[in-house]
């Protein structure tokens, strides 16, 4: 390293706590914490399984600044059981999602890390994710925006990773990843054929932050620090019209989906895939910055 | 889970914030909570941890704790996974720091 070279602190996203990450992504001094942990309970069901909770059960809700803007916000904590969606987990972001059709911030941003439902608690940590899908779209039909940031060790998958495509729009880092199934389950079920969960560069191809980038399922790619989370989150919510759901909006997408499905059937590969959109050196996007990225998704055929 | 009380006899502690929290309940990692408590010369500590059979190194880690620093006068609780003594002691460092707005 060049020591006249002035050492700059990089903020990973990936690395840090959920509640670093409000900390570095909100305006200073701005948040304000929903429920915090010496008034919150840790799950009783946890409890019972004699398993340690946690005081906020792995998640934080609340309210702040993003570049001058009143938002309200969720943060989950990847390192607390994946991040997984349990009873009270659940009910306190159902609970800001309804305080956001009430009181209409500019935004709700919503920091995804999560395995998906903690299967501990069964029915209610079910029970919990459709009700946060719900009020998800309740929330965007009362014309707030709902965005996801991802970009956690844990990603969003399984039931999580539904609710991050419910939201406005979606955030990633390249490190983040997004998918239904995760790469475990998925060989456990079909086989280490089907798919090699410990190939890593394999599953950040399928489900990473440039893969969705390139596939159109997030919006735009953040570097894997707090303050471009900010920046992109603020850039995208500048003029941000939120559409009123509508059935024709969505048996559009359905349509665009199942095209989508036919056109991609059969490939292995993030690699294929991106052959396919039309990408003239696929081997060369995993070692590609975000900037060099963004330019080669604009020049792709639409 | 085992649950774990201890009490220890400590110099006041003089809190800059209501509560203080650090830490997070991840493998080998522990979650602490302080906040004020009665009575004003002791130290309340009420600990769940994953990890049974450990409560007389628990019970040493604090104790030692409790002699460094003023910390009567609070209710620590703690939720842990697994956390060695160095690392349960250095979050408990980081938390009276935070509650006495002292290092961070």
């Amino acid at each position: 390293m060049n020591a006249r070279q002035p050492f700059t602190l990089r903020r990973s996203w990936f690395e840090a706590t959920a509640r670093a990450r409000l900390q570095a992504l909100l305006d200073p001094a701005s948040f304000r914490e929903f429920l915090p942990p010496e008034t919150s309970e840790p799950s009783p069901h946890l409890a019972v399984l004699d398993i340690p909770g946690a005081f906020d059960d792995g998640v934080i809700i609340g309210a702040g600044r993003l570049d001058g803007r009143e938002v309200l916000v969720i943060a989950q904590e990847g390192q607390f059981m994946g991040g997984a969606v349990g009873e009270i987990h659940g009910a306190k972001i159902v609970g800001l999602l309804k305080r956001a059709q009430r009181d209409k911030p500019a935004a709700v941003l919503f920091l995804a890390d999560s395995g998906g439902v903690r299967l501990h608690e069964a029915n209610a940590g079910l029970i919990a994710i459709s009700e946060i899908m719900r009020a998800v779209l309740d929330t965007r039909a009362a014309g707030v925006p709902v965005l996801a940031l991802v970009g956690g060790s844990c990603g969003a998958f399984g039931g999580m990773g539904i609710v991050t495509r419910l939201c406005s729009a979606v955030i990633m880092s390249e490190e983040g990843r997004l998918a239904l199934s995760g790469p475990e389950v998925i060989e456990t079920v079909a086989g280490v054929e089907e798919f090699d969960s410990k190939d890593r560069a394999l599953v950040w191809r399928v489900t990473g932050g440039k893969h969705r980038y390139l596939t159109g399922d997030c919006a735009a790619l953040a570097e894997d620090e707090a303050a471009d989370f900010s920046r992109v989150a603020a850039q995208l919510l500048a003029g941000w019209q939120e559409d009123v759901p509508s059935l024709a909006a969505l048996r559009a997408e359905q349509a665009r989906l199942s095209t989508r499905r036919t056109r991609f059937a059969g490939l292995r590969d993030g690699l294929d895939v991106w052959a396919a959109l039309g990408v003239a050196e696929p081997g060369q996007v995993p070692l590609m910055d975000r900037d060099s990225l963004v330019d080669l998704k604009k020049g792709l055929p639409q | 889970m085992e649950k774990l009380e201890f009490q220890f006899k400590a110099a006041s502690a003089t809190p800059a914030a209501g509560t203080a929290l650090c830490g997070v309940v991840g493998s080998g990692n522990l979650e602490i909570l302080i906040r004020p408590g009665e009575p004003a010369d002791t130290c309340q500590v009420h600990i769940r941890t994953s990890a049974r059979g450990f409560g007389r190194i628990w019970e040493a880690v604090i104790a030692e704790f409790a002699a460094r620093h003023p910390v009567g006068g609070t209710r620590i609780d703690i939720n842990d996974m697994g956390a060695t003594p160095a690392v349960v002691s250095l979050r408990l460092s980081q938390a009276l720091g935070d509650y006495t707005g002292g290092a961070q």
